[in-house]
């Protein structure tokens, strides 16, 4: 192993386990199961029905496997589908938050209580299926924004949660998004009202700490008109020989002239050299522009889990609304990501952006795959996409499949794409000047990455470079 | 004239690169204050020896011995040899992508000096120190935000590398063909600025093809490397001699002697 690769493939270091008594239901999957999700929310009757409408459909379905990945099969009997922390926290106190929880965040860089806060931050706390605190929600709710974990958003706003919930990803989008749909359990809720701008970063931190567990967060954003809100989510993992299996939904709707920034630290445990272990994080993203002159912008640092499988995307469906897609995927060891975006372009004036950097490492596989498709109506349409893939060592891999389907001839599409290797030159220059081996690495990665980092909200852009082992300072901006 | 200490002292010096030995054993010892030229025909190993002196991890070193400053050159990394004051102008300057040449430079510079126990400059401090070393090589500071290299001319790169050396100031300044590619004027310039860094406690190394870097930089000793081995060291007439009759006489001189 070179010194660039010792470098690229440190140590996990978000591993440990909290020692703390945890409810977890049997392994297996069936309606009665759902029940019982849905009975320890408290939900009501619609939504337990929509679940059981999921599931039954999701028994009809396939896995898929076109991406370009491999791995055993998933035996959906053999995971719990729920595992919540004992002595379940008050959600209107954060003080009785149980102390292992409060220090397994604070480990994780994520403090929740009220003294050692993040200003400018509100967090919501997941720790396996069950939110266990969120942050500054009194705050908030002065400006009449909403952030809440989805569990308490569909009790006390269920008519909000009912109008949008599977609105931008149906029950039955996917094969995943359908077993989500069917056993979701804590994610977060926001709701942004008209003409504000939320004040502060909402951010939400996924912790998975019980074995043999799944999770099976939801996440649901609503931007009013004229409103705007950035939010971040977090995530990591226990260090096991097991996989574990993490389905996601996220949707996400801005109203006319409404802004929402989507960014994602990913850093799920990706398992060990030999490629044991790690969290498959098959994942659906999507975001509306509903309204005329919305926006949405995702930002992923995707460096963790053994086999990630997204794809956010934009369904730019008001006109002159604008998607934004920018990301940045690790693969070092054995991990496998096939990641990219979509982006639909129904609206006349509709402009999408796409930047995603690749990075291999070992004997990582690294896969871009976009789909760009203008539709009839989009007058105007454009689209500009920029695919760089950097390649560190001999053994891994990087491949890009961009798809694009044009229906309206007044679409300009722009696409670029490079690959580059890191080369013992690259990294001999920059150490004849003195820099550390390390340093040198970092510096170039950085460099690569930049176009994505400077995405990022500056209180995460320094903890997303951390995580690529790299010095951020002055050079992102 | 009292000869300065030896900077660097270089024995029986043995190198090969890709299963090739192309270094047969160099011998050569560079004073304090001191100016080598190096010349000799293409492939002759004059990078080679520049690479190896800088501790390209390509080079391996067969046998040997490279003292600098009297301690063991080839026993130390890249970065340290960097940090004890060698440095190298690429005759292929490297590109950075997406880091500005003014932060990769401070970067450096705030290297060397965490080495020699200094405090870091931040960029306000940094850009004073810089304002008089751009002004030596005729740039303003429209290069320093730039990306390292990254679509610089030819000519640009090898200026920038002499920006850098004016900014780090080393002992030991190896040049590799600093002058190929530039200009009369930049090259011009580029002697200028390296003989404003001669002094007595730093010496150069310089590897051309030209007499003409040479009429504006006097060596006090030139070198002819052939095949692998200096063949020949002499006074500035020797660089005359090699323009006029090229390299052949000696080659031959070689397989006679
Ligand atoms: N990394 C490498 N892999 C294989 N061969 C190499 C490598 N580096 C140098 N060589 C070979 O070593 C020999 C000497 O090369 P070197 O670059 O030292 O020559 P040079 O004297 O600097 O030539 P020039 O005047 O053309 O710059 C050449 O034959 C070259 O092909
Ligand atoms: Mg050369």
């Amino acid at each position: 192993m070179t010194s660039i690769e010792a470098h690229v493939q440190q140590p996990y270091k978000y591993g440990f386990v909290t020692d703390i008594e945890s409810e977890v239901v049997p392994a297996g999957l069936s309606e009665d199961v759902i029940r019982l999700i849905s009975g320890k929310k408290g939900e009501p009757e619609w939504m337990l029905d929509w679940r059981l409408k999921a599931y039954r459909n999701w028994l009809k379905m396939q896995e898929p496997h076109w991406p370009n990945v491999k791995y055993g099969p998933i035996d959906y009997q053999a995971i719990s589908y729920y595992a919540a922390p004992k002595q379940q926290p008050k959600l209107d106190s954060l003080d009785q938050v149980d102390p292992k929880l409060v220090a397994t965040f604070e480990k994780l860089g994520i403090p929740i209580e009220e003294q050692k806060r993040l200003t400018g931050v509100a967090v919501d706390a997941v720790f396996d299926s069950v939110s266990v605190a969120t942050t500054f929600q009194a705050e908030l709710a002065k400006y009449g924004v909403i952030f809440c974990p989805i569990s308490q958003a569909i009790r006390e706003h269920p008519d909000l949660v009912q109008q949008y919930i599977g609105t931008v990803v149906p029950y039955n989008d996917n094969f995943f998004a359908a077993l989500n749909s069917a056993v979701f359990t804590d994610g977060s809720f926001v709701y942004v009202p008209n003409g504000v701008r939320c004040p502060l970063e909402l951010s939400t931190y996924f912790r998975i700490n019980a074995s043999s567990t799944g999770q099976f967060e939801r996440t649901l954003i609503i931007a009013e008109e004229g409103s705007y809100v950035s939010y971040l989510e977090g995530c990591s993992a226990p260090m096991r020989d097991e996989n574990q299996l993490h389905a996601a939904v996220v949707e996400l709707v801005a109203l006319d002239r409404a802004t929402i920034k989507y960014s994602t630290i990913q850093n799920w445990y990706p398992g060990d050299e030999e490629g044991r272990g790690g969290i498959y994080n098959f994942v659906t993203k999507r975001g509306k522009c509903a309204g005329t002159n919305s926006k949405i912008s995702w930002t992923q640092v995707e460096t963790g889990s053994a086999i990630t499988w997204k794809y956010p995307g934009c369904i730019l469906q008001g006109d002159n609304s604008i998607g934004e897609f920018y990301s940045v995927a690790v693969t070092s060891h054995r991990q496998q990501a096939d990641t990219g975006t979509k982006m639909i372009h129904l609206g006349r004036n509709t402009r999408s952006t796409i930047v995603s950097k690749g990075i291999s490492a070992g004997r990582g596989q690294n896969t871009y795959r976009g789909l760009v498709k203008i539709m009839k109506g989009a007058e105007g349409a454009r689209n500009y996409s920029q695919c760089d893939s950097m390649l560190i060592g001999d053994k891994c891999g990087a491949h890009t499949f961009p798809y694009i389907d044009v229906r309206n001839s007044t679409a300009i599409m722009e696409h670029e794409a490079s690959t580059s290797k890191i080369g013992e030159d690259q990294i001999f220059y920059l150490r004849q000047r003195g820099l550390s081996a390390e340093d040198a690495v970092s510096m170039i990665v950085n460099g690569f990455c930049k176009e994505v980092f400077k995405e990022l909200p500056m209180e995460f852009a320094v903890e997303a470079t951390r995580l690529l082992g790299i010095s951020l300072e002055g050079s992102v901006g | 004239m009292k000869k300065g200490k030896a900077l660097l002292e270089v024995k029986g010096l043995r190198v090969a690169v890709a299963g090739n030995e192309i270094l047969k054993g160099v011998d050569l010892t560079i004073r304090d204050g001191e100016v080598h030229a190096i010349m000799g025909p293409n492939g002759s190993g004059k990078s080679t020896l520049a690479q190896v002196l800088a501790g390209h991890p390509a080079y391996t070193v067969l046998a040997g011995t490279a003292q600098y400053e009297g301690k063991d050159l080839l026993d130390m990394k890249p970065e340290e040899r960097a940090r004890a004051g060698v440095f190298l102008a690429f005759q292929y300057p490297v590109e950075v992508r997406g880091i500005t040449n003014s932060y990769f430079l401070r970067s450096a510079l705030n290297a060397l000096r965490r080495e020699r126990g200094e405090p870091e400059l931040d960029p306000i401090d940094f850009l004073q120190v810089l304002e008089a070393k751009l002004k030596s090589i005729g740039w303003d500071d429209s290069m320093m935000n730039r990306p390292v290299n990254e679509g610089f001319s030819g000519g640009e790169k090898k200026r920038n590398e002499i920006l850098q050396l004016a900014v780090l100031e080393p002992r030991l300044a190896i040049l590799d063909e600093t002058d190929s590619g530039l200009d009369i004027d930049a090259l011009r310039t580029v002697a200028e600025a390296v003989n404003q860094l001669r002094n007595p406690k730093r010496a150069f190394l310089i590897v051309t093809h030209y007499q003409r870097l040479l009429n504006y930089i006097t060596p006090d000793v030139v070198h002819v490397l052939a095949d692998g081995r200096i063949v020949r060291s002499g006074g500035p007439e020797l660089a005359q001699e090699l323009e006029a009759k090229g390299y052949d006489w000696l080659r031959d001189g070689v397989m006679v002697s």
